[in-house]
């Protein structure tokens, strides 16, 4: 089972997870930026971060032999501090960074008049940087909160098929489906999803523009998720081709769109005999 | 090597036309290298070059397009998209010192690279340039090497520099790794040998 990780905040999280993520198959990941769990208060902590993302972070990932790459952007959450919203003025030059691909994590947090202009403002970013765009939903008020987002990306001219909504779940999935906008679900411990139901989903939608990720950050998460979702596929009755969709094909495709996706010598289809994968724990 | 051999080492570059155009728009206006140095893998490759081991195609480009910018611009760019670079970027920066007139004015990069604990970055310090680098410091760049696995064939001049005080620091770190039941690299050893060859002693313990 060869598996891109669409999203995981690998900076919160250990090296042991890297050699067991490499263990059970994840060959690449992208890390959004995202918040920290302690507020930021100056653009100059943004800097180091968005460095770590693209320089320690992707060599810590190469040791292991997992390909990183990550997504930059100010969040919803900090975009509410007026002494963070500067950072806009630092993204251009990530932007055209080779390992970034795609402007996010950015979306809503609490629906605030200030998010609403970061968001807009960053979507503009994605079209004048041609990159996909990542979208955070809402935890809180998640049904008005993708309404308003759909609404947002509609009016800002990006190709729905550049622009995935992240965190969706039962409630929202139908909201998101026929929008052309691409589906992402963070399979958690006991929020968010888990494996049975992002099964249920995959059988009732399809797998079509459905990507799987962990999340996995600070908070209480598992990077190997991925793996045990596509372990539940199986067992449900998909074959090995539908989980490679999902847990490979799919990602590839969307950050694929950024034309800086580098997977040179880790994009090999799984080569297995008797039903053992002889790249298991390698590259 | 001097800029002529990178020019023709990337003779086969995909996108030859966006090479000549970054060079002129360079030595025209010298702020244009901002935004031209991040796309050098997407536009050059990022093979490594049979005309210039050691060398990639996006390092290569990287290194020609400092090699355009009128001379007095050259120190301030470097040290500027050294700091706005990644990893990628400031390798290249570090390899393209020894062809730039830049004199000793990079060497706070090379600090900055050898504090790093990203390998890639401490062996692209320890190139020529590393000549710049006062004996202690360059002592300790080259034990972080042998302490991270970083092969000493990247350390430029390493015999004709190597002295009595590396040895000696070779040598204590053999005997914690000896006490661990741990064994030094192959290449580091050799070393060690060579610096105590002839002294009568194990190691050479004088600066």
């Amino acid at each position: 089972m060869r598996i891109f990780d669409p999203h995981i905040h690998m900076t919160s999280r250990t090296t042991d997870d890297y050699e067991r993520m490499a263990a059970a198959g994840v060959r690449a990941v992208v890390e959004p930026a995202f918040w920290l769990g302690q507020p930021r208060t100056s653009v100059d902590s943004f800097v180091d971060y968005f460095d770590s993302l693209i320089g320690w972070e992707p060599f810590r990932a190469g040791q292991f032999g997992v390909r990183h790459h990550a997504t930059v952007a100010l969040n919803p959450k900090e975009a509410n501090d007026p002494r963070c919203r500067p950072v806009l003025d630092l993204l251009p030059r990530y932007l055209e960074k080779d390992g970034v691909v795609a402007v996010g994590e950015i979306g809503y947090d609490s629906m605030t008049p200030e998010e609403d202009e970061v968001f807009a403002a960053q979507l503009a970013l994605a079209l004048a940087h041609d990159l996909p765009a990542l979208v955070h939903t809402p935890h809180r008020d998640k049904a008005r909160g993708v309404e308003r987002t759909l609404a947002v990306v509609a009016e800002s001219g990006i190709a729905p098929g550049r622009v995935v909504l992240d965190h969706l779940n039962e409630v929202t999935v139908e909201l998101v489906r026929d929008t052309g906008c691409w589906l992402g679900f963070s399979i958690y411990p006991e929020t968010k999803m888990s494996p049975p139901r992002m099964v249920e989903l995959l059988k009732r939608y399809g797998t079509e523009r459905m990507l799987v990720n962990s999340a996995a950050d600070w908070g209480r998460s598992d990077p190997l998720l991925t793996r045990a979702t596509g372990e539940a596929m199986l067992l449900a009755g998909f074959d090995a081709d539908d989980v490679d969709r999902v847990l490979w094909r799919n990602p590839v495709e969307f950050y694929g769109r950024s034309g800086r996706l580098d997977l040179r010598d880790v994009d090999a289809p799984e080569s297995t005999f008797a039903g053992n994968s002889i790249l298991r724990g390698g590259s | 090597m001097t800029p002529d051999d990178l020019r023709t080492a990337l003779r086969d570059v995909p996108d030859p036309d966006w090479l000549a155009t970054a060079l002129r728009r360079i030595a025209a206006e010298p702020a244009a290298i901002a935004r031209f140095f991040p796309a050098a893998g997407r536009r050059c490759g990022r093979a490594d070059l049979p005309d210039l081991p050691g060398w990639t195609a996006d390092e290569a480009t990287r290194a020609l397009l400092l090699t355009s910018l009128p001379a007095e611009h050259v120190a301030g760019q470097a040290e500027a998209l050294y700091r706005a670079g990644d990893a990628a970027e400031r390798s290249a920066v570090l390899k393209a010192l020894p062809l730039l007139p830049v004199g000793a004015a990079g060497v706070p990069l090379l600090h900055d690279a050898i504090r790093t604990n990203d390998t890639r970055l401490v062996a692209a310090a320890l190139g020529p340039y590393a000549r710049h680098l006062d004996p202690a410091a360059w002592r300790q760049a080259v034990l972080k090497c042998v302490f991270t696995g970083v092969p000493l064939a990247v350390v430029a001049d390493l015999d004709a520099r190597a002295d009595g005080t590396l040895a000696a620091m070779l040598a204590a770190l053999a005997a914690e790794r000896t006490a661990a039941g741990r064994t030094m690299p192959a290449d580091a050893a050799a070393l060690l040998d060579r610096l105590t060859a002839g002294t009568g002693q194990p190691h050479h313990r004088e600066a």
